[in-house]
């Protein structure tokens, strides 16, 4: 039994079928890339795991428990994170107020000083712990994407699912990124990665699957996948972000 | 100390005053008592949540036909008693099925549930019980509803300021900022906001059930008067919604304007009060506490 198991999710809009039939499967503290072209249902499966859109047929299930049909919140105690690909922070907090509430609301439901320690530790490992009193809102994007980073691990989950995190990011922050995303693998976390940026892909994935029309089309190691024909066709006529 | 010392004090002080003040003076404290504690109650949920109800009139309007219909079969206690559990359960019926809906959608429900309650019950007086109008005969001095009237208030800021520190609080605020992110941190939004939701239901009966002897005579268009609601948010809103002492700050100036201008103007009185929302709007969008900390904070960075 493996800790994530995506068992033939289905999500129709209408007569749209964005994930069609999508089946696979990650371990405790693997990483794995979602490729796949613009629109090709990659979001939409990280909405159908963390619950943020029911699914029309499947099943999700994290360590043997069904979490598909569970509400937003209960996924979220169950130990799956997210951010998003617009980043959303709450900009009248604080750096530390943001980050506080997964540690509040989550899997250990801290309170007082607990959750303020989970809330230090998670902003530490982004290296915003220096501005933990500052607002939000007065962030640059980079800080923002890295604050949504720290709310999700503040939540202590044991699945992480990222939608295009490392996007926007200039050369150097994107080699420090890649270095956290490693470190945090390295720690146990399993994580669901959808990225262009096939370098960094490259770099923290040993293991891709990949979308195309809402169909998996490729499950294999990250080197034989980006020669895959097939995958190759299903980028062409698309430009390749990388 | 002094913190914690001025509260009862001020409470203390209060309580007295209506030793000193005319009748007329005593219908203007009882007055702002209520609406002190309609607009604290009513930010208790919507000051955090931003989820803007109109519903206000229809939970106070509840309360004063609770005590209508109750006040010569029951003792008093009882009366607020079945009062509250009205209002309680009223809340969690509208609760479970509307709170769903976001923005301008729930103020246009929560509006059209004020005047639903209304016609309703106009219905049934008309229809089944054969009156429109129902006399309050109770044993309850001005003094005692003044007295009644500052408990409840005094109650819905302890309330609330227990409230904000708690969990509860965290994920009120959190749900006002962004539903996607509370949900996805753990946050039961059903639960959080109809319990925030049901609380501050059943203070605003309870304030209706208390000041409804002041009525004498009561029948649905008087009570479920649809300016109760309105005043009560713009209260809020100019004082601070989402500040403990925002909604009491707003509601004493602002009653007290609205009583000068009823009896001056009784006429255009409308026209002004229209005016005063505008105002308050383009003016102190956040409300006056908000506004004057950020002075407070930009004097202090100079």
């Amino acid at each position: 039994m493996s800790f994530l198991e995506i068992i033939g999710a289905e999500k129709r809009f209408g007569g749209l079928r964005a994930v069609d039939g999508v089946s696979f499967a990650l371990e405790r503290g693997e990483i794995a890339g979602l490729l796949g072209p613009n629109g090709s249902g990659k979001t939409t499966l990280i909405n159908l795991i963390s619950g943020a859109l029911p699914m029309s047929a499947g099943e999700i299930r994290l360590g043997g428990r069904r979490i598909s049909g569970l509400g937003r919140d209960r996924i979220a105690r169950a130990g799956v994170a997210r951010t998003f690909q617009l980043v959303r922070i709450l900009p009248s907090l604080s750096l530390r107020e943001n980050v506080m509430i997964p540690a509040v609301f989550g899997r250990r439901a801290h309170w007082g000083r607990e959750a303020e320690r989970v809330a230090a530790g998670a902003l530490d490992l982004v290296g915003l712990s220096a501005r933990a009193s500052a607002s939000a809102g007065d962030l640059t994007y980079i800080d923002q994407k890295r604050l949504e980073l720290a709310r999700a691990l503040a939540a202590e989950p044991e699945l992480l699912l990222l939608d295009e995190w490392l996007a926007g990011l200039n050369p150097t922050e994107l080699a420090e990124g890649v270095a956290l995303i490693r470190r945090l693998q390295g720690e146990g976390l399993a994580i669901l990665m959808v990225e262009h940026i096939l370098d960094a892909v490259r770099a923290l994935c040993p293991r891709v699957v990949v979308m195309n029309s809402g169909r998996l089309i490729a499950d294999e190691a990250t080197a034989a996948a980006l020669s895959d024909p097939k995958v190759i066709a299903a980028y062409l006529g698309e430009e390749a972000d990388a | 100390m002094i913190r914690l010392l001025l509260p009862p004090a001020a409470l203390a002080l209060l309580a007295v005053w209506p030793m000193m003040v005319s009748d007329y003076g005593l219908g203007l404290l009882i007055g702002a008592a209520t609406y002190v504690t309609l607009a604290s109650a009513w930010a208790l949920f919507s000051g955090q949540t931003h989820y803007v109800s109109l519903a206000t009139v229809a939970f106070y309007g509840t309360g004063a036909y609770a005590v209508a219909v109750l006040n010569e079969a029951l003792p008093y206690p009882a009366v607020l008693l079945c009062a509250a559990l009205a209002g309680a359960a009223m809340a969690l019926a509208v609760g479970l099925s509307t709170l769903r809906l976001r923005g301008v959608y729930f103020v246009i429900f929560s509006f059209g549930l004020a005047e639903l309650v209304r016609q309703l019950i106009t219905w049934y007086e008309v229809n089944v019980t054969g009156t429109l109008g129902r006399y309050i005969f109770l044993d309850v001095t001005a003094r005692g509803i003044y007295w009644q009237m500052l408990a409840l208030g005094a109650a819905t800021i302890a309330l609330t300021a227990w409230i904000n520190r708690s969990r509860l609080g965290m994920a009120l605020r959190v749900i006002g900022d962004d539903e996607e992110v509370a949900a996805h941190s753990g946050i039961n939004l059903a639960r959080t906001k109809l319990a925030a939701f049901v609380l501050s239901a059943v203070i605003l009966t309870l304030a209706g059930a208390i000041t409804s002897p002041r009525y004498v005579y009561v029948e649905p268009s008087i009570v479920f008067n649809p300016t109760v609601s309105f005043l009560t948010v713009i209260m809020a809103l100019l004082g601070g919604a989402n500040r403990l002492w925002g909604p009491a700050l707003g509601a004493v100036p602002l009653f007290l304007a609205f009583e000068w201008l009823s009896a001056h103007f009784p006429d255009t009185y409308p026209v002004l009060l229209g005016l005063l929302f505008i105002g308050v709007v383009f003016l102190v969008p956040q409300g006056i506490l908000p506004a004057a900390e950020r002075l407070m904070r930009r004097r202090a960075g100079a």
